[in-house]
């Protein structure tokens, strides 16, 4: 089958993405976005917020445009740049500027690992000016009436560098986000990856004792992501044991007696 | 090597005659320089090697060792020699001569325990690993230690030094593993919620009902492992099938693990089916049980119970106290918590639930150490007590209960026990070609603040430099640097284009590198400076030393950079101080201006210790960059136990090459002149940098630091 080549802003999701809801995010989230407010997604790595905001883009019927930031990601990237075809120079909107214009959400995935100075960027677009500065067009571009910001963050990390500044985070409305209780888990984990329901409830199990290592040594138990992985490969065939080893282990840690102490808690289980 | 010739008896006496200082301590070396005559080449120089290296710890255990590996040499291979030489002088290390000797002489024994060291698990090895899985498992955060036998009380798991009833060392492994999940469960499910020397007195013969007691435990602890953690559990009985633990049991016991397999049943029906059990015999200890020690477990829960209930009404109180900040309104009724089951959660056998905790019915997230005391509560009293959740009020607790009491590092050389609360560090020891293990003692002092005007002082002498220096250090401060003809980037590069335009009319190929991007290179650097603290910087050189740390400390904070001060000096291996002057996390503040200048010449130089102990701060620093920098007067010297010459520059020297390894990079300033002589040998070539003159330091410190870090 050849790929398809998509624009962002035609990247309307389609078929309803699977979400589990866990309290009243929804609503919350439908009534920021009628009221034209910005969204910050908080919570741990993995435990729902990219999917979220898919099921949200579906739900509200916008084309949803994701970029995941880095160290490098520049006020640039995000707004636009000249690039230089056929020996003139063009202008080329970046991934924010398409989402003004096109009225789309746009979802700033892991906003604080972004240079600075890109935050900046954002600021008029996320108070009631709504506004994008093109400063090098000397433009300013006013965001269609659907356009929709969202940023996520991870508060977990707990470094001074990797912080919110109040100025940013002060303009979101904040939706916070946490691993889904055990019962939910066990569902969302069955329901996405085809494995019996005992066994999703032992990758549960798994993931809350990783969980209660955070501190001891690991920054992160493993996510609903990582079991939802691990259940996919039982489903395959893997034994369990392996499957937490590949999928969670290995993905959590590179400490080898980390490691090892992990991989004894998965063989005690399964 | 076998074509070299032998060693002549007069030529090994001669060496053992050195080695042994024979000229001082009168012993006979003829005798075992006739029998080692006889061996081949191979076996005289490996012998010869270790007699040598023994004699630097102690000349009589290296004396009697070569008269009694000549009985061993035809039946101990070479490496259980070298193993059983090192034990030795471990235990001289340890315990002294008499001990030492003792390993010496009983060689056949080594062997014998060897099995155990070879094939055994060792907790030092084991214990890192096993400490992580039972803090995976649910309950309360447990500690694990070594003890002589394996027990628990109900905070720390004990476990023996070296398990080896398993022929391989993976099952050693997993026997440790089964013993620590089954003290983990004894906590986990309520062993101990009974009071059991009040529920066992009535029995006259105490001893056997509290065996019995433990085998039903067992048997209803068992039932818990196999439904939490089947995999386990597997493995627990495959261990027990090995060692012939599973034998058919009478139909009583088997109706008692019927009985307590149930999810419900709890330590109290293993009291009632006591009495049942009483009349007949004690079943045999099954591997991993370990023993039951009622009056250890009564009095740590005892206190543990009345420490956490006065700590989660103070930590309740805290958060009840922050709460109302947040809120920015006033709190007129005292914080009503509660818990309850949030909905749909069922309880957890055993009686831990996850529990909600609510202020004033609302219900609200608990920080995490809240959240560890109500699962620890819940273990011991089996729920929440209502009494626990009303908020300390002011003044209503002692500070003392809930801190962890620091012990005085002064303090400890009042008593006698003055290893109490010290880390350890083990020496290299160049003459052994092996470690001391646990050798130096060390600990953190802070230095003795003095608020004067120094600092102030100092930056009026400098004036003028530390302007400068501060200007220097700006301009290496997270520059901006513009890269030019870049494949893209945030502004078109109108050379570079110009010159490609030109070329595409010439018909040559166009240049795709046309952009400009302003590339920020961050600084990502942490440092630690350590300050020699010894006797000898009395005077000029201290005041140098202090002098330069305040500019550095000026020129740092422009910067940016983290960095931390520490002080070292001691005096012998049982003394060993480090100085905080600065941490690493803590500003340039007032107080550390004044222990700036509280800084003053102590004891030895015994520089190991605090290279090692340094490298593992540094260590636990996220950065690119770590360097630690000495600022010393001379070279590693102590105080009567032999740090110094060849000892002390190579225990330094091994200690720098950890720190490397590790990814630090040691330098050092130096202005002992003579250190050209040893210095390269210890920090390498290029890494030391010596100032003649002393007055010179506090210039040259942050200069060097530049060049260093740019």
């Amino acid at each position: 089958m050849q790929a398809r080549a998509l624009n962002p802003e035609e990247n309307f999701i389609e078929s309803e993405p699977y979400y589990e809801i866990t309290g009243d995010e929804i609503a919350i989230f439908e009534a920021a976005y009628q009221n034209k407010l910005p969204v910050l997604l908080k919570g741990p790595t993995g435990c729902g917020k990219t999917r979220f905001m898919e099921y949200m883009a579906w739900r509200l019927k916008r084309p949803l445009i994701t970029v995941s930031c880095h160290d490098d990601l520049t006020a640039s990237d995000l707004v636009g740049r000249f690039l230089v075809k056929g020996g003139e120079t063009v202008w080329v909107d970046g991934p924010l500027a398409r989402s003004v214009r096109a009225g789309a959400i746009c979802y700033l995935d892991e906003i604080v690992e972004a240079r600075k100075d890109t935050m900046v960027v954002i600021h008029p677009l996320a108070d009631d000016r709504r506004a994008l500065p093109m400063e090098k067009l000397g433009t300013l571009l006013e965001a269609n009436q659907e356009f929709c910001l969202a940023i996520s963050y991870n508060p977990g990390y707990q470094s001074v560098l990797k912080d919110l500044k109040q100025s940013t985070r002060q303009r979101f409305v904040a939706l916070e986000f946490d691993y889904p209780t055990q019962e939910l888990e066990r569902k969302i984990i069955a329901s996405e990856s085809g494995i019996a329901p005992d066994l999703a409830e032992k990758l549960v199990k798994f993931a809350h004792m990783t969980r209660n290592l955070k501190g001891s040594g690991l920054e992160e138990g493993a996510s609903t992501r990582l079991l939802v992985h691990a259940g996919k490969l039982i489903k395959s065939g893997v034994s369990p044991v392996s499957a937490c080893r590949s999928a969670i282990a290995q993905a959590i840690t590179d400490d080898s007696e980390m490691l090892a102490a992990v991989q004894e808690l998965s063989s005690s289980l399964f | 090597m076998a074509d070299l010739p032998r060693h002549t008896a007069i030529q090994i006496e001669q060496s053992l005659e050195l080695w042994l200082e024979v000229e001082f301590t009168f012993l006979h070396v003829d005798k075992l320089a006739a029998t080692l005559s006889e061996l081949p080449r191979e076996d005289q120089d490996f012998l010869l090697n270790w007699i040598r290296r023994i004699a630097t710890t102690n000349i009589e255990i290296a004396h009697q060792f070569g008269q009694r590996v000549m009985d061993v040499l035809s039946h101990m291979d070479r490496r259980v020699i070298e193993a059983w030489a090192l034990h030795t002088m471990d235990t001289y290390d340890r315990s002294g001569l008499r001990p030492a000797l003792l390993v010496v002489q009983d060689a056949e024994n080594f062997v014998h325990l060897r099995h155990e060291r070879v094939a055994g698990a060792v907790y030092e090895d084991v214990s890192g690993i096993l400490l992580t899985f039972v803090r995976g498992l649910s309950g309360r955060q447990l500690k694990m230690e070594q003890g002589e036998t394996l027990y628990t009380d109900t905070e720390t798991l004990y476990l023996p030094a070296v398990v080896a009833k398993m022929h391989t060392t993976e099952d050693n492994f997993q026997l440790c593993k089964a013993m620590v999940a089954y003290l983990w469960a004894q906590t986990r499910y309520g062993t101990f919620r009974v009071n059991l020397t009040d529920a066992l007195s009535h029995y006259s013969d105490n001893e056997k009902a509290l065996k019995l007691f433990h085998a039903l435990e067992t048997l209803r602890l068992d039932a818990c492992i196999s439904r939490e953690l089947p995999g386990l559990f597997r493995e627990m009985k495959r261990l027990r099938a090995e060692l012939g633990e599973i034998q058919p049991i009478s139909d009583k016991w088997a109706d008692y693990t019927q009985e307590l397999a149930k999810p419900t049943a709890t330590a109290n029906d293993c009291l009632r089916l006591l009495v049942d059990a009483y009349t007949g015999i004690v079943p045999d200890d099954v591997c991993y049980q370990g023993e039951l020690k009622p009056e250890v477990v009564a009095a740590c829960m005892s206190a543990r119970m009345e420490r956490e209930k006065m700590l989660l009404r103070v930590k309740l109180a805290e958060f009840a106290k922050d709460l109302t900040k947040q809120n920015e309104k006033e709190r007129e009724s005292p914080p009503n918590f509660d818990v309850k089951t949030p909905d749909g959660e069922e309880e957890e056998q055993g009686g831990i639930t996850q529990l909600e905790l609510t202020l004033d019915d609302m219900p609200i997230a608990p920080p995490e150490g809240v959240r560890q005391l109500l699962t620890s509560i819940q273990l011991d009293w089996g729920e929440i007590p209502p009494e626990c959740l009303t908020a300390a009020g002011e003044g209503e607790y002692d500070p003392s209960l809930y801190q962890e009491q620091v012990q005085d590092p002064d303090a400890v050389w009042q008593g006698t026990y003055h290893e109490e609360g010290a880390t350890f560090y083990s020496e290299w020891d160049c003459g052994r070609q092996h470690y001391r293990k646990n050798w130096c003692v060390m600990r953190e002092k802070d230095v003795l603040p003095v608020y004067d005007n120094f600092v102030p002082e100092v930056l009026q002498k400098y004036n003028g430099l530390v302007k400068h220096l501060r200007r220097v250090f700006e301009a290496m401060r997270d520059e901006n640097r513009l890269l030019k003809r870049q494949v893209y980037g945030d502004e078109v590069d109108i050379d570079a284009l110009v010159e490609a335009l030109a070329d595409a009319r010439d018909g040559s190929e166009m240049s795709d590198h046309l952009f400009m991007r302003m590339h920020r290179t961050e600084r990502n650097i942490a440092v630690i400076f350590m300050v020699d603290m010894s006797g000898s910087t009395k005077g000029w050189i201290n005041d140098a030393e202090r002098e330069s740390l305040v500019l550095l400390c000026e020129t740092l904070e422009t910067l940016g950079d983290r960095y931390a001060i520490y002080g070292f000096s001691g005096i012998t291996r049982k003394r060993c101080e480090l100085y905080r002057i600065k941490r690493i996390d803590e500003p340039y503040n007032e107080e550390v201006k004044a222990r700036i200048s509280g800084i003053r010449p102590q004891d030895y130089t015994r520089m190991g210790f605090a290279i090692r102990h340094l490298t593992h701060l540094l260590n636990e620093v996220e950065a690119k960059t770590k360097l630690l920098i000495t600022l010393s007067d001379g070279k590693p010297d102590d105080y009567f136990d032999g740090y110094r010459g060849e000892y002390g520059f190579e225990d330094t020297r091994k200690a720098l090459q950890e720190a490397q390894r590790s990814g630090i990079h040691p330098f050092c300033i130096t202005i002992d002149t003579e250190a050209r002589d040893y210095l390269p040998h210890m920090y390498g070539a290029v890494n030391y940098t010596v100032i003649d003159d002393v007055k010179k330091l506090p210039l040259k410190v942050a200069d060097i630091y530049r060049r260093l870090t740019t």
